[in-house]
């Protein structure tokens, strides 16, 4: 588009007035907002003593963590959609033949790449049955690539280490499952 | 001459005291600024700052106060790298005239007023011992401003030397600037002279406590020129064109490292520190504060000694703190803004300060022998109305900002133009 466009519509804005003119206005305008915020709460913390607080652990994508059911069972149904569903292609599930009468399928391995990982959060809508969620953990840390690739067992204790602080998604936030 | 023990105290032993005093005192104080300001820049925009670094080999933490230690073994221990396609003997002279100049500026700067005699070791000199370098120095004022003249040098050179164009722009803007930002230094400066009438720093400082009417009072607008030409000088925001790092990366020093960068960055901060002794000397009283600090005419205790010292201490703690909330509190200066504030704003201002602080001094001694010391009164009052006057035609007649938006393109007609060319030629 030239500038000389019937289409581009000029705006003229006002003159600057005296206050504006004389500059020491801005100035205390600047300084006074400096020194409020020179005073304010800061919204920082120290890292590793403090933690800083999550808004709504309910909808943090953090670390992945596999269900459970009622009696201790994974949750999970081994359908593959979580793995279908993902953009970075790290989840890798074994499924075979199911020892429980209620499911015809389960995971006999599990295990994402949390590396390749991207926390977007698709897996989780994607689980018909709500077996894999993403906590609110976020400093996942590893001495080694092979340390960061996530198995079932490691999943499983996840969840029982997050179960109290943060229920199942699905009953919190009125899911399907059971 | 240096034979006797008072005069070799006197002449070798006490100045060689101060100096040491005065680099140790110098050198550390620009190190907690840097700091302080870290904390400052933290705490404006709300995060907490520096508060790791503690004590070493402890697991104290004192709130970050080793932070200064830590940086200077940093850059001690940084490679220093030394680019190929640099003039080495202009890069390495550079910083170290640069820091040489700003440190010598301190041999005429009062840091309080005098300390009592020491009367325990015989055979001395009972005067009270003044608190500068170099005591008695009658051009403090013009030393001052000739060696602060020298850090135009080593900006110039580390950008000349550096061979690289951003470090070059950033030494041309730079020399630019200070140059321009002398003018209304010295008139501000002047003023502050002409009321005085001495270019000593403790006389200026001396003057002001007899009076007990600072000269911020009297001459407002010397204030605020000398003030805004401070902060320009020592490259400080709003003005740190020179450096400004979004468009020169690091202006005339980008091609340095380590200990070359360290020396530097200590001279302008030392730049600043220098910038706020000013300010407090020539107008807010020195030492001086009312009913703390004692008949300046008396013979001074110790106690009168360390209240002095800690009042202009405070003074001056009070000014670098203003210096780096401004740093925070305004963006940055266009270039041409910058030099039309030197020329076409300051510049004036300052005359009309030195007129009016001129009138002030002729007309002074015969009004206040008819109506009291009351006329000072009308002098502070008159100065301000001068100030708020004087700002306000230089506001309305060169304002500091100028319109570059884009217009509405005229018409452009080609007949009317050929028309135009030929009735200017055949005219």
């Amino acid at each position: 588009m030239k500038s000389d466009d019937p289409q581009v519509k000029w705006i003229e804005e006002p003159q600057l007035g005296l206050a504006g003119r004389m500059y020491l206005p801005l100035f205390v305008q600047g300084l006074s907002v400096t020194t409020r915020h020179l005073f304010s709460r800061k919204v920082t913390v120290s890292f590793p003593e403090e933690r800083p607080e999550i808004g709504n652990p309910l909808i943090y994508r953090g670390v992945h963590r596999l269900n459970k059911d009622e009696q201790g069972r994974v949750k999970c149904v081994a359908c593959f959609l979580c793995a279908t569903a993902c953009p970075a292609h790290c989840i890798d599930i074994i499924g075979v033949e199911s020892p429980w009468p209620d499911r015809e399928k389960y995971p006999q391995s599990f295990s994402i790449d949390e590396l390749r990982c991207i926390f977007c959060g698709m897996c989780e809508e994607a689980c018909p049955v709500d077996a894999i969620e993403l906590t609110s953990l976020f400093d996942l840390t590893g001495r080694s690539r092979e340390e960061m690739i996530f198995d079932k067992e490691k999943l499983l204790s996840v969840y029982d280490q997050t179960k109290d602080a943060e229920p199942m998604k699905s009953k919190a936030m009125g899911g399907t499952a059971t | 001459m240096l034979t006797d023990l008072p005069s070799l105290v006197n002449y070798v032993f006490a100045p060689l005291v101060k100096i040491a005093l005065v680099i140790a005192g110098m050198m550390t104080a620009a190190a907690y600024f840097v700091l302080l300001e870290r904390w400052m820049a933290a705490w404006v925009q709300d995060r907490k700052g520096p508060n790791r670094v503690g004590m070493p080999l402890t697991k104290l933490k004192l709130f970050g106060l080793g932070q200064p230690l830590a940086d200077g073994v940093k850059f001690i221990t940084k490679e220093e790298y030394t680019p190929a396609h640099v003039d080495k003997p202009l890069f390495i002279i550079a910083p170290i005239s640069i820091l040489a100049a700003a440190l010598a500026v301190f041999a005429v700067v009062p840091f309080g007023d005098v300390l009592p005699p020491i009367s325990q070791i015989p055979g001395l000199d009972q005067s009270p011992i003044p608190l500068i370098v170099a005591p008695g120095v009658d051009v403090g004022m013009v030393y001052i401003f000739a060696l602060s003249s020298i850090a135009v040098y080593g900006v110039i050179l580390g950008g000349w030397a550096s061979n690289n164009k951003y470090s070059f722009l950033g030494g041309l803007r730079s020399s630019a600037q200070l140059i321009a930002y002398e003018i209304p230094l010295g008139l501000g400066i002047l003023g502050v002279v002409l009321m005085t009438g001495s270019l000593r720093l403790d006389n200026i400082i001396n003057d002001q406590a007899n009076s007990g009417i600072w000269n911020c009072f009297l001459q407002p607008l010397g204030l605020f020129v000398f003030v805004i030409a401070a902060f320009a000088e020592a490259a400080r925001l709003p003005f740190d064109l020179p450096e400004a790092e979004q468009e020169l990366i690091g202006g005339y020093h980008t091609e340095y490292a380590g200990l070359k960068l360290l020396l530097f960055l200590v001279a302008e901060f030392l730049h600043m520190i220098t910038a706020s002794f000013l300010i407090v000397i020539l107008f807010f009283g020195g030492w001086h504060f009312w009913g703390i600090t004692g008949d300046a005419t008396a013979p001074i205790t110790w106690l009168q000694a360390i209240l002095r010292i800690a009042v202009f201490s405070a003074k001056i703690f009070g000014v670098i703190l203003f210096f780096m909330m401004v740093r925070w509190s305004w963006p940055r200066f266009r270039f041409d803004q910058l030099m039309a504030l030197a020329w076409k704003v300051l510049l004036p201002l300052g005359l009309v300060n030195l007129v009016a602080v001129a009138v002030m001094v002729e007309y002074q001694e015969p009004l206040v022998a008819r109506f009291g010391s009351g006329v000072y009164w009308l002098f502070g009052l008159g100065g301000w109305v001068v100030l708020i006057a004087a700002w306000m035609i230089a506001a309305l007649v060169s304002p500091s900002h100028d319109d570059n938006r884009p217009r509405r393109p005229q018409e452009f007609d080609i007949e009317a133009e050929l028309y135009r060319m030929f009735q200017n030629k055949s005219v």
